[in-house]
């Protein structure tokens, strides 16, 4: 049986199409980041070891997440030398478009093992309303 | 040097299967990105980037001379939420280096803080060349 597309707001799908253009807009100097969604909200976390909690900055401004940070580059003394450098360093800024406007009051971040956990609550005004509509007369 | 660095957090390398053995556990298992580097002391310093694990998770083992590092690292979740966009994996780490300096192993000292480990690996004191009498008759 053919399925009837009746155009209905699908929260997945939408999100879908929303992150499907995200990729591109990131750079790779950029720590990683896994987004999780539900109607009520976006959780965000990102690997980003090594540094300073105190210099993680965030800002929410409507639907823009923006992470600053800076990861501590080692700097060798006199007669000290380097076998191998893999672990980048510096600083870093991401910007985020969220899929809705936040609560920004709300929003709860937390570090723990070199990963950042923000929580962003959906702010109210924006969740989706049921509208009953009325037997006319 | 500049602050900006071209990669402050290149993506994590999964682990290839060796050869010889595999693990017994079906999980993602990464290669931890790692400095090295000798002191002026002669000692070996590694600090390798494992975000996700802490000083609990993690084991490390020097058996001849080959260093190796795991961690096992947990799923992360989210009640009611669901991963919508992924830019890293979660997994175990391993690693596995081959020493050619001789380590004093009593004096190696290994510290987890958000989610870099580091490792002192304090170089042995040379052997003094033992004399060995012949003795006649």
């Amino acid at each position: 049986m053919a399925r009837i597309d009746f155009g209905l707001w699908d929260p997945r799908s939408e999100m879908e199409r929303f992150f499907s253009g995200f990729r591109r807009a990131t750079s790779e100097s950029s720590p990683p980041m896994n987004i999780f969604t539900s109607e009520e909200g976006v959780v965000i976390t990102s690997e980003m070891s090594g540094i300073d909690p105190e210099k993680i900055e965030l800002s929410v401004v409507n639907d823009k997440l923006t992470i600053e940070g800076i990861k501590p580059v080692i700097e060798l003394k006199e007669g000290e030398s380097w076998h191998r450098r893999e672990r980048g360093y510096g600083k870093f800024h991401r910007k985020v478009r969220l899929p809705f406007s936040v609560e920004g009051d709300k929003v709860e971040a937390t570090y723990e093992n070199g990963i950042l956990k923000v929580s962003l609550p959906r702010a109210e005004a924006d969740k989706p309303r049921k509208i009953s509509v009325k037997m006319a007369e | 040097m500049t602050d900006e660095a071209k990669t402050i957090q290149p993506q994590k390398t999964q682990m290839q299967d060796a050869a010889a053995t595999e693990r017994t556990k079906d999980r993602r298992t990464y290669i931890p990105r790692v400095d090295i580097y000798e002191d002026d002391q002669n000692n070996l310093r590694i600090l390798a980037d494992m975000p996700g694990a802490n000083e609990k998770s993690v084991s490390i083992t020097l058996e001849q001379d080959v260093l190796t590092i795991e961690a096992s690292v947990d799923n992360v979740e989210f009640s009611g939420h669901t991963l919508s966009y992924a830019e890293y994996g979660v997994g175990d780490y391993y690693r596995a280096f081959t020493l050619s300096e001789k380590i004093d192993r009593e004096k190696i000292e290994a510290r987890m803080k958000n989610g870099v480990l580091s490792i002192l690996l304090p170089k042995a004191e040379p052997h003094k060349t033992r004399k060995i009498k012949i003795q006649a008759g």
